[in-house]
């Protein structure tokens, strides 16, 4: 049976680890890639518990991706002796590692999870402040809320049914103990609302907390005056039910996608440490301790943390995590290498000219502008029609007030309680709460991952969509290869496919992906030039493959991205690489500019200009040659229009634009790769559903507003017996849970429905 | 009468047990993590002996 599953899952090596404690099957570790780890002070930071015999710490596994996996992974005490314990979380893709400080280290066991294929990922980000824990105390209040609300209801029937008056000892027992049970909800589950309506109070606002928490407090201390008075049963059972319902709205709408992060800066892609080399000694140094002047040695693989000069080595730099252009760069001596991108063959070493900080695409982090913009979150339209529905319940409480004051003051507290305990905007609250819950679910199912349910109000209101070019309009995966020159034969193609085929460059290996049909001739004598090309004997032809310098030894012509082919020293011709458009692209912009204005940003060169504005239309902007900050800048001039952006980009460089926009999504081709911080996450394949994403989106509005129409309905019958002064227990019972679970059912019902006549 | 009083608190000596049960398993952190745990239970300590 565990066979079978774990055969199924193709990953049964572990087997064989087991058999012969792992020789063959490692993966050999860079000698000092982990080195960075016997620093104290990374320790410190990493490590969650550590004393002079035991260390507890969380590494994070990325490819971590099934039950083998966790097999292998928690029987790591029989590959290294001084783990005590491991202990997998799946859903965070994280282990949580004890080990014996006596017998092996941090940099150990980081080095024995690398050879058994689970590297650990440590970024800069791991240095700053511990992450807190995902908050469970709002299920905790919901839990105990549900527990009170649901005893109290059982413990309300009796009197609602008329209890037998012979019973008055059975009936005040009932009361004092819904009395009981309902000072927990009181004091403990309701307790976010009361916070969140004292911190809008203190800003001067009046948000739709604020009466809510008027409301409970008041429905508890007009039940327990009619406790205690001996008077009545009290409303408590309307009170534990609607903090229950309003909780279980806010948490399905706070429902987070765990394994996403919205909130990732440069410091979640940068290393933790480089190793710095000083007369031939390489010591591991943590990144923030990096200074102008300091020599860095890069390792093949690895990320390029600080703006520097290149002084030894060629690099080949792949800027894919800060442009979304998949193909290296190659840069000579001397030339100055930007921060974030990544080397992709050999050694390098640059002299740092500026701090990790400080750093050109840092820099864009680091903007003053942003932390401002924080600081005046938006505002949802919830709260503005709270804040009618509050004026005028008061109007209504003072005018009845008045009324009974002249007429019969007996009546008055009665009649002014009432009203709060009826009219609160429990139900705007619970249609607005479970409607974005809702239509979170549905374009999560649909691979269309929101940070908040703010951000659905905030797509409803784009008027201008800009799009980032490379990454996101085109495809990273797939490059269009076109041939010009002499013509080739099928049998010299397959040569030069598996010429391509021997060699790991990423051009190489589009090529070889390009041509490649059937089994490829072997090649003999295959020599590799990194940075300019490749050659070898197919078949007994020499095939030269690379730069136009390499394949005929004369000056360097630029001409793009191309690979040059020469056959027994013969120039053939050449494969030119261009973008490659997604497929639905066109589709997409097709419908989009009928509803939108559109833009497209490039940072290339406007080769495509032509071919891009027939896309999108004559109205459309387009920009090329656009930096980061072009793109930021942009983004803020439409805005000074007064247009609602919605910014499309993948990469670094459009980091800066997607939070500078109302509203930014980050393009993924996998939702687990890394995406700037924004407001959404979309995978590429569904790009095309955007427009009925966005449809989705305004229908939301349409459905509070709905829902809440009807809630008011509601709530004039409710005030209609509230301003007599005889609201009954009974009648508010009846009416709390009719108007929210009706509610529920209306923004349930029909957002699910307008989903599926979307097809979504 | 008694035994309306002794039905009642039954009842919710019951119900809060369950209340007990519900936020120990909140606070362990049992809703975080619903893969581990189910695969966790089906490898047995020596995997050379259960190939079968």
């Amino acid at each position: 049976m565990v066979y079978q599953i774990l055969n199924q899952s193709d990953l049964c090596d572990y087997y064989d680890l087991n058999k012969n404690p792992g020789i063959s099957q490692r993966i050999n570790v860079r000698k000092d890639k982990f080195a960075f780890l016997e620093d104290e002070k990374i320790q410190n930071k990493l490590t969650s518990f550590r004393n002079d015999k035991q260390v507890h710490v969380t590494l994070y596994l990325p490819q971590m991706h099934c039950s083998s996996c966790l097999y292998l992974l928690e029987n790591l005490h029989r590959i290294d002796e001084g783990i005590i314990s491991s202990k997998v979380n799946f859903t965070r893709k994280e282990v949580d590692i004890v080990f014996l400080v006596n017998k092996t280290t941090l940099r150990k066991v980081a080095e024995t999870l690398t050879s058994i294929g689970y590297e650990p990922y440590i970024s800069l980000n791991d240095l700053k402040e511990k992450r807190p824990a995902i908050n469970k105390s709002m299920v905790l209040q919901l839990g105990i809320a549900g527990f009170c609300f649901g005893n109290i209801m059982l413990m309300s029937f009796p009197e609602y049914l008329g209890i037998d008056t012979t019973e008055v000892g059975l009936r005040t027992i009932f009361r004092w103990l819904n009395f009981g049970l309902a000072i927990p909800v009181l004091l403990y589950s309701a307790l976010p609302f009361y916070i969140s309506s004292f911190k809008s109070l203190k800003h001067k606002f009046l948000n739709i907390d604020a009466p809510i928490a008027l409301a409970i407090i008041i429905t508890f201390i007009r039940s327990a005056y009619e406790v205690i008075s001996g008077t009545g049963g009290g409303y408590f059972d309307s009170m534990t039910g609607i903090v229950f319902f309003m909780l279980a709205g806010r948490i399905l709408q706070d429902k987070t996608y765990r394994q996403l992060s919205f909130e990732r800066d440069y410091t979640s892609y940068f290393p933790i440490a480089v190793s710095i080399t000083k007369d031939d000694v390489e010591t591991p140094t943590a990144l923030p301790d990096i200074k102008p002047g300091d020599t860095l040695l890069i390792h093949n693989e690895e990320l390029i943390p600080a703006d520097g000069i290149l002084t030894k080595g060629k690099a080949f730099i792949d800027y894919s995590f800060v442009t979304g252009e998949s193909l290296p760069v190659l840069k000579e001596v001397g030339e100055l290498v930007y921060a974030g991108g990544k080397q992709t063959e050999g050694n390098i070493e640059i002299l740092v000219v500026k701090e990790v900080a400080q750093s050109y695409l840092t820099k864009l982090w680091n903007r003053d502008e942003f932390k401002k913009n924080e600081a005046n979150k938006k505002v949802s339209f919830v709260h503005l029609l709270s804040r009618y529905f509050t004026y005028i319940v008061f109007v209504i409480a003072i005018s009845t007030a008045i009324y009974w004051q002249l007429n019969d003051p007996a009546k008055l507290w009665p009649a002014v309680t009432a009203i709060f305990i009826i009219a609160c905007p429990c139900a705007l609250l619970l249609s607005n709460t479970f409607t974005n819950g809702n239509i979170l679910q549905i374009l999560g199912r649909n691979h269309f991952y929101l940070r908040s349910a703010q951000t659905i109000e905030e797509v409803a209101k784009v008027t201008h969509i800009v799009f980032d070019k490379t990454g996101t309009l085109t495809s990273t995966q797939h490059q269009h290869i076109t041939y010009e020159g002499t013509s080739l034969t099928a049998y010299q193609l397959q040569q030069v496919a598996a010429l391509a085929a021997c060699s790991s460059h990423p051009l190489s290996k589009a090529l070889a992906k390009h041509l490649a049909e059937g089994k490829l001739p072997q090649v003999a004598g295959f020599k590799e030039t990194i940075g300019e090309g490749i050659e070898g004997f197919v078949q007994n032809d020499l095939i030269k493959l690379g730069s136009y310098h390499f394949v005929t030894r004369l000056a360097s012509r630029q001409t793009g991205t191309a690979i040059f082919v020469s056959i027994e020293s013969r120039l053939q011709g050449f494969f030119q690489f261009s973008n490659h458009y997604r497929g639905e692209i066109s589709g997409l912009l097709h419908q989009l500019k009928k509803d939108y204005q559109l833009s497209v940003l490039s940072g290339d060169n406007d080769a495509e200009k032509n071919n891009l504005q027939h896309l999108l239309g004559k109205k459309a902007t387009l920009r090329f040659h656009q930096k980061p900050e072009d793109k930021l800048r942009y983004i803020r001039h439409l805005q000074d229009q007064g247009e609602k952006v919605m910014m499309i980009g993948d990469g670094l460089n459009d980091a800066g634009a997607l939070k500078q926009s109302n509203i930014g999504v980050a393009v993924a081709e996998q939702t687990n790769n890394f995406t700037p911080s924004s407001d959404g996450i979309i995978e590429a394949k569904q790009l095309a559903l955007l427009p009925k994403f966005i449809r989705l989106c305004h229908a939301n509005r349409n459905i509070v507003v709905a829902s809440f129409v009807l809630s008011i309905v509601y709530n004039i019958i409710g005030l209609f017996f509230a301003v007599q002064g005889n609201l009954s227990p009974l009648i508010a019972a009846i009416l709390m849970p009719t108007s929210s679970l009706s509610i529920l059912l209306i923004t349930f019902g029909s957002s699910s429905l307008l989903a599926r006549r979307m097809n979504l | 009468m008694s035994v309306i009083i002794i039905l009642l608190i039954a009842s919710i000596t019951v119900a809060a047990l369950f209340l007990i049960a519900f936020l120990w398993g909140v606070k362990s952190g049992q809703f975080e993590d619903d893969y581990s745990p189910p695969s966790r239970i089906l490898f047995d300590d020596k995997p050379s002996s259960s190939k079968e």
